[in-house]
């Protein structure tokens, strides 16, 4: 076999892989949208996506509380997590000492690593006690303690794409700071945060598209009754949730609606993610 | 207003930065820390190589899980180590400067955003009744070699995109066609970055649970092939806390799964330490 042969031959199979990526997204929305075409038929996109009661076994299927559940549970965590990932940001970027950095910067890493379900037992059994004892009832499965679990979850990547912005500010513009007498506080605050202030608002918006899709954690603390986050200490549910905990047992139009509720989730990561994505690229 | 003087304010900013610092780590040594100080106790020869029962009763080992894992590490990396790779190539080495190639980059990114329950429907949706592999550890696998992939492209391609352009020159200089090039002279150098990117997806799926409770049908009993249903230890660790009161049990496997995690981030940064050490001190 001659190598210009295999050359020409391998440069057709490369390519063939480089699409596969864009194919299985196309497939995703292909194959979700085929499967959701009988309860959007069915019961009509309204209905399903204002629909305030879930009801299987009345064949009422509406999202409208699960997504509410995932955006209540998602703001919330953002803004516990905000905090301390812009913290842990400017601490990795500008104030750590280089041997306190080299701990602190694989010990945020390590936190993408444990598995949901390991975040999920751990919320269960420290987490929800305590906010059962705070709330004076029920289990302490609630919003606030998904919040907090998923506020954990998100933290090393808004930390570590706003550290990346921080990082990516020219270093001219700390120095003029510098020589015109700024302390270093002033300069973080003053210059560096507003220069890099599109980063960090990507590293939100893409944290907010991680938060909006985690799924077994949130099922495992948040209760799952589909039921309106009325308190951030009574029981949600998730999108997310609301596929994982009924798929099993769903059959024909109640299959289709879970489909759906996969639908309403895939359009929205998207949507937020290639907002994140844009403005992550226009970042400097 | 308050008018605090810049000397202040510097120290009550640098005592809230470096709190949040500290606490980043606090938290990961307080939830590991927890997981192993009360699930390691509950490890024993015993547990680990008996099933677990399965069904409410949560009494057993978790023998069928690791077997399940095992399985479904073998099964994906054997798809998706050929496919990210080769992709990557594509992307890094073949894929011209045009619309095109920005939309499969563009489609990449936005696939490593698709939340692993979406790929769990697809796979069930696709791999699972549309191809008829029915809930089995092959529909996991595909699942997962769907949602990992974007991540092994993206280290693979960072990998061969630091390769020096002159050595690329050199070798087509030398009257190597483009495929020499790539086999003989860009993956050898790429390769402690790619090895990365391969170590990190083993560590997805070990981590990974959701896709998979919806297409590999939870079964407790041991695997027999790649066709029969099963559970990993991630999903063995979601069914114990939602089903049974066997929360020691749960624990205890997921005390396993932490180590595991453990193990293939020193593997990782042992890899890439090594070979660093072995490119800049070798020449």
């Amino acid at each position: 076999m001659s190598r210009y042969f295999v050359d020409r031959v391998s440069r057709r199979v490369v390519y063939i892989f480089g699409i596969v990526a864009f194919l299985i997204l196309v497939f995703i929305a292909i194959f979700i949208l085929k499967e959701s075409l009988p309860a959007l038929k069915e019961l009509g996109i309204v209905n399903i996506l204002f629909g305030a009661k879930w009801y299987p076994s009345k064949d009422t299927f509406g999202i409208l509380t699960m997504l509410a559940g995932s955006v209540v549970t998602t703001l919330l965590a953002l803004a516990i997590a905000m905090p301390l990932a812009l913290g842990c940001a400017i601490f990795l970027a500008e104030v750590a000492p280089p041997h306190i950095r080299n701990i602190v910067r694989p010990a945020v890493e390590l936190l993408v690593g444990i598995p949901s379900v390991v975040y999920g037992l751990v919320g269960m059994l420290i987490l929800c006690p305590v906010i059962a004892r705070l709330s004076g009832t029920g289990s302490g499965s609630s919003v606030l303690a998904a919040a907090v679990v998923l506020a954990i979850m998100v933290l090393p990547t808004i930390t570590s794409i706003s550290e990346d912005s921080l990082r990516a500010v020219p270093a001219r513009y700390k120095e003029g700071a510098f020589a015109l007498g700024a302390t270093h506080w002033q300069t973080i605050h003053h210059v560096l945060l507003p220069a890099a202030r599109r980063g960090i608002t990507a590293a939100v918006i893409l944290g907010t598209g991680k938060a909006i899709g985690e799924t077994m954690a949130m099922v495992m603390v948040i209760g799952n009754s589909p039921i309106f986050p009325a308190s951030i200490f009574r029981p949600a549910r998730t999108l997310t949730g609301n596929i994982a905990v009924e798929m099993a047992s769903a059959t024909g139009i109640h299959e289709s609606a879970l489909f759906t509720t996969g639908l309403v989730l895939f359009i929205l990561v998207l949507l937020i993610n290639s907002i994140g994505l844009l403005a992550y690229r226009r970042r400097a | 207003m308050i008018n605090l003087s810049p000397k202040f304010t510097q120290k009550l900013a640098w005592s809230s930065i470096w709190t949040a610092g500290v606490a980043s780590v606090l938290i990961l040594l307080f939830i590991i820390g927890y997981v192993l100080t009360k699930g390691l106790s509950a490890i024993s020869p015993e547990f680990l190589f008996t099933a677990p029962e399965g069904g409410l009763s949560g009494e057993g080992g978790i023998s069928s899980c690791i077997v399940a894992t095992l399985w479904l590490i073998l099964i994906t990396m054997a798809i998706l180590i050929p496919l990210g790779i080769g992709a990557a190539i594509y992307l890094a080495e073949y894929a011209p400067d045009n619309k095109f190639s920005r939309l499969i980059r563009y489609s990449v990114e936005l696939l490593a955003g698709v939340p692993s329950i979406v790929f769990g429907l697809f796979g069930f949706a696709i791999f699972v009744l549309a191809l008829h592999f029915n809930y089995s550890i092959l529909a996991g696998a595909l699942t997962l070699v769907c949602l990992l992939l974007p991540f092994l492209m993206r280290s693979a391609e960072e990998a061969m995109k630091a390769v020096p352009q002159y050595q690329r020159e050199a070798a087509l200089a030398l009257g190597a066609t483009k495929w020499q090039t790539v086999v003989h002279v860009i993956l050898p150098a790429a390769m402690p970055g790619i090895i990365t990117g391969i170590t990190l997806c083993v560590g997805g799926v070990v981590a990974e649970s959701a896709c998979l409770y919806v297409t590999m049908g939870g079964s407790a009993a041991m695997p027999t092939s790649f066709l029969s249903g099963g559970r990993t230890l991630a999903v063995h660790v979601f069914y114990l806390a939602m089903e049974t009161n066997a929360l020691d049990k749960a624990l205890a496997t997921g005390a396993v799964l932490i180590i595991l995690i453990l193990i293939l981030n020193f593997i990782t940064r042992w890899l890439s330490q090594h070979f660093q050490a072995k490119m800049s001190g070798g020449i």
